[in-house]
């Protein structure tokens, strides 16, 4: 692939992918009740790469993550299409065989901290817990190695935490510790919903810096889930944009950012706020919501809520195809009438989102 | 902690004083009253004038309870005018308790073993036949009076069927050595198996009767309980950890689900001893509830306000234990 300033550690298309979704689906409800949370989703993800899923809330991004980690509730639901991991369809796999496989080789974190740790049993036995199940390890050995780990995820005086509950922690220090018990076997894969939207925007920086260092350490493929693209400008080799259950949009982290072409795209950028811009400046925000939504069937999902929309989009459904605008590789879109140009005049680079 | 348990004990001395207090006044207003209770036939207005003056009845209320009061802090309450007529009233309390912690004891268990893993089955069940019919059973556990219960039981399986005694707590021919007075537990110590085999089925019929409303009750809590505590974020953290199902079960699940499960034992104990009254009365078992159904009949005043204040008592200890076993189970308490 060509030589492109900026993304020289974006290991692009090198190997097979580490994990391949195919025309994942998923449907809650039957019959006329029907709903397509996840709609034909397909996406790869490649070893030590880091993918982000960016959408607003309600577009499927945490139904995507659990139909991959199958917990989505057991009844209620149908999900199909095709989740290779390692060459493994994982929706395929007995419940046991599943059940091997998460936390050692696929783990998760996820939005809000404190309503994911048990609150009564005692963190340490929280982290060593994973450890016992997947390595073996007996009590005394998991409990050391526990400690370790809360300390590299920068948890002062580790040895002390492991015997306190999460309620006597910081929002901060509870999803460090959530990241240590999802790292603590060395995943292959690490899925994170939302991890710092629950958090002060100070911590969430902080928070966003740990897990990139580690998954850069480690060489651990990541899933990030945000609905905030000031998060991808940071972390993300490549970018899935969502909106109402399908991918309208997929680019490199960079190119997305330089020239985004889906007015959606556009809207989400537009949104996000800068630090050198002067303070008067409003925030413009999609306008709109997702209760706006229409179906996919017969038309563009967005047109409600598009500023660009031409009379085709209310007729015919776009579909996703590759954009050959010579904007950057593997970009597909989903639009019929794309931005031309960078909505912003003054648009931001990735490092400035990221200062 | 230990602040908090002194606190609450401060709290239940109050609390026993002043039901002290209104439970002497409220016997005290009772028609009949003890005067012709203890004279029966030989009542002449002379012979009560005298009887009245004796036992200090003519003075006034207030004088009347704070002599009973300094007798009570030394242990003495008076003298039964019952069917104990003679025994010191506490004695009352003192030999019929044993009878009535066992039969409770039992009951609670029974309760408890059926209960939880029920409820648990259910919740995960939820809507499914098992389900469906547990609730039903437990709607139906509230709402069956308990002597009703007690006596249809007593008939089938006593009278009817001849499959487990009708009353008492031992067959007469029994030679038993009691030590701690419960009488199962007795014949497990000294190995008479065979008194405690007799004695145990002796409490099977009252302690299912009397098992029924906290059963239905601490099933409808475990479930619920179960219900919230499995869609809480926690349990899918632990789901995506791969752990174990029975990992999930009893630390992440249980652990949690428990907590009002505890809290609902406490307040069941105030039903236990109610409950006891009316089984004990069909079961002929000699325990307090007993003992507090006939001193009603008898108007035993020193015997009632013994046994009342006693299972205030009781009540009121159990409590504070339910408030530290919870505050042990959840470090949110703990730590406030
Ligand atoms: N168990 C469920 N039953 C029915 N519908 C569901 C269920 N879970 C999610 N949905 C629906 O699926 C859609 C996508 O939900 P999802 O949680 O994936 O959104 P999201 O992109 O993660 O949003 P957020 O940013 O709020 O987390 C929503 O419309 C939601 O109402
Ligand atoms: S297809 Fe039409 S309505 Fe949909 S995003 Fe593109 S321009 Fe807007
Ligand atoms: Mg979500």
């Amino acid at each position: 692939m060509t030589d492109r300033p900026g993304t020289s550690t974006y290991p692009s298309g090198e190997g097979e992918p580490l994990l391949s979704v195919r025309d994942l689906t998923v449907t809650f409800g039957r019959g006329a009740k029907a709903f397509r949370a996840v709609d034909a989703v397909s996406f790869d993800v490649r070893p030590g790469q880091t993918v982000g899923l960016v959408g607003e809330s309600g577009c499927g991004k945490s139904v995507t993550s659990l139909a991959i980690m199958r917990l989505l509730p057991s009844r209620g639901n149908a999900v199909t299409g095709s989740v290779h991991f390692d060459g493994e369809d994982l929706l395929t796999l007995s419940d046991t065989q599943m059940r091997d496989r998460r936390g050692r080789d696929v783990a998760m974190i996820f939005q809000d901290p404190l309503s994911s740790l048990n609150p009564v049993v005692p963190l340490g036995v929280q982290v060593a817990e994973v450890l016992e199940r997947h390595r073996g390890m007996n009590r005394g050995d998991a409990g050391r190695r526990a400690a370790e780990l809360l300390d590299k995820v920068g948890i002062p005086d580790p040895t002390r935490r492991l015997k306190e509950y999460p309620h006597q922690l910081s929002g901060g220090m509870r999803q460090r510790a959530l990241i240590a018990m999802a790292l603590a076997c060395e995943p292959r894969l690490l899925i994170a919903d939302e991890p710092t939207t629950a958090l002060d925007v100070t911590i969430q920086a902080q928070i966003l810096a740990l897990l990139k260092e580690l998954v850069q350490e480690s060489g651990t493929s990541l899933i990030m889930i945000t609905h905030d693209l000031g998060v991808v400008a940071g972390l993300c080799d490549e970018v899935n944009v969502l909106y109402g259950g399908r991918i309208v949009e997929r680019a490199r982290r960079h190119d997305l950012f330089a020239r985004p072409r889906h007015p959606y795209t556009g809207g989400l950028l537009a949104s996000i706020p800068r630090l050198t811009e002067g303070k008067g400046r409003r925030l413009t925000p999609v306008p709109g919501s997702v209760a706006d939504n229409i179906p996919w069937e017969g038309g563009c999902a967005f047109a409600p809520r598009c500023s660009s929309e031409i009379e085709v989009c209310r007729e015919r459904t776009p579909e996703l195809v590759p954009d050959h605008e010579g904007l950057g590789p593997d970009r597909l879109l989903r639009c019929h009438n794309p931005l031309e140009s960078n909505p912003l005049d003054d648009a931001p680079s990735d490092e400035e989102v990221r200062a | 902690m230990l602040r908090f348990i002194v606190r609450r004990l401060l709290q239940a001395v109050i609390a026993l004083f002043v039901l002290s207090v209104l439970l002497f006044a409220w016997l005290r207003s009772l028609p009949g009253g003890v005067v012709s209770a203890l004279l029966g036939e030989r009542g002449t207005p002379e012979n009560a004038a005298r009887l009245r003056a004796q036992l200090g009845l003519d003075d006034p209320l207030p004088v009347q309870y704070w002599r009973f009061l300094q007798r009570a802090l030394q242990g003495d309450f008076g003298v039964s005018n019952g069917v104990y007529r003679g025994e010191p009233a506490l004695d009352v309390f003192v030999q019929r308790f044993p009878a009535t912690l066992e039969l409770s004891l039992f009951a609670l268990a029974l309760a408890l073993v059926l209960a939880i893993p029920l409820g648990y089955v259910a919740a995960r069940r939820r809507g499914g036949m098992l389900d469906t019919g547990s609730v039903i059973f437990s709607l139906v556990g509230v709402a069956v009076p308990v002597f009703f219960l007690a006596y249809v039981l007593k008939y089938l399986f006593a009278v009817r069927w001849g499959l487990l005694p009708p009353s008492g707590r031992q067959s007469v021919g029994i030679d038993a050595t009691h030590i701690t007075n419960l009488y199962v537990l007795d014949g497990i110590l000294t190995r008479e198996w065979d008194a405690a085999w007799d004695a145990l089925k002796h409490l099977i019929l009252p302690a299912i009767a009397l098992s029924s409303i906290p059963f239905a009750i601490i099933f409808r809590i475990t479930r619920a309980a179960v219900i919230d505590v499995m869609d809480e974020d926690y349990v899918r953290t632990a789901r995506a950890k791969g752990l174990t199902s029975s990992v999930i079960r009893v630390r992440h699940i249980m652990r949690n689900a428990l907590i009002p499960v505890v809290t609902i034992v406490g307040l069941q104990v105030g039903a236990l001893l109610g409950g006891a009254v009316l089984t004990e009365k069909v079961f002929a078992f000699q325990g307090i509830g007993q003992a507090l159904a006939i001193g009603f009949e008898r108007r035993d005043y020193p015997v009632l306000q013994v046994l009342i204040m006693f299972a205030a008592l009781i009540y009121i200890v159990v409590n504070l234990a339910v408030d530290v076993a919870y505050a042990l189970i959840d470090p949110r308490v703990r730590t406030k």
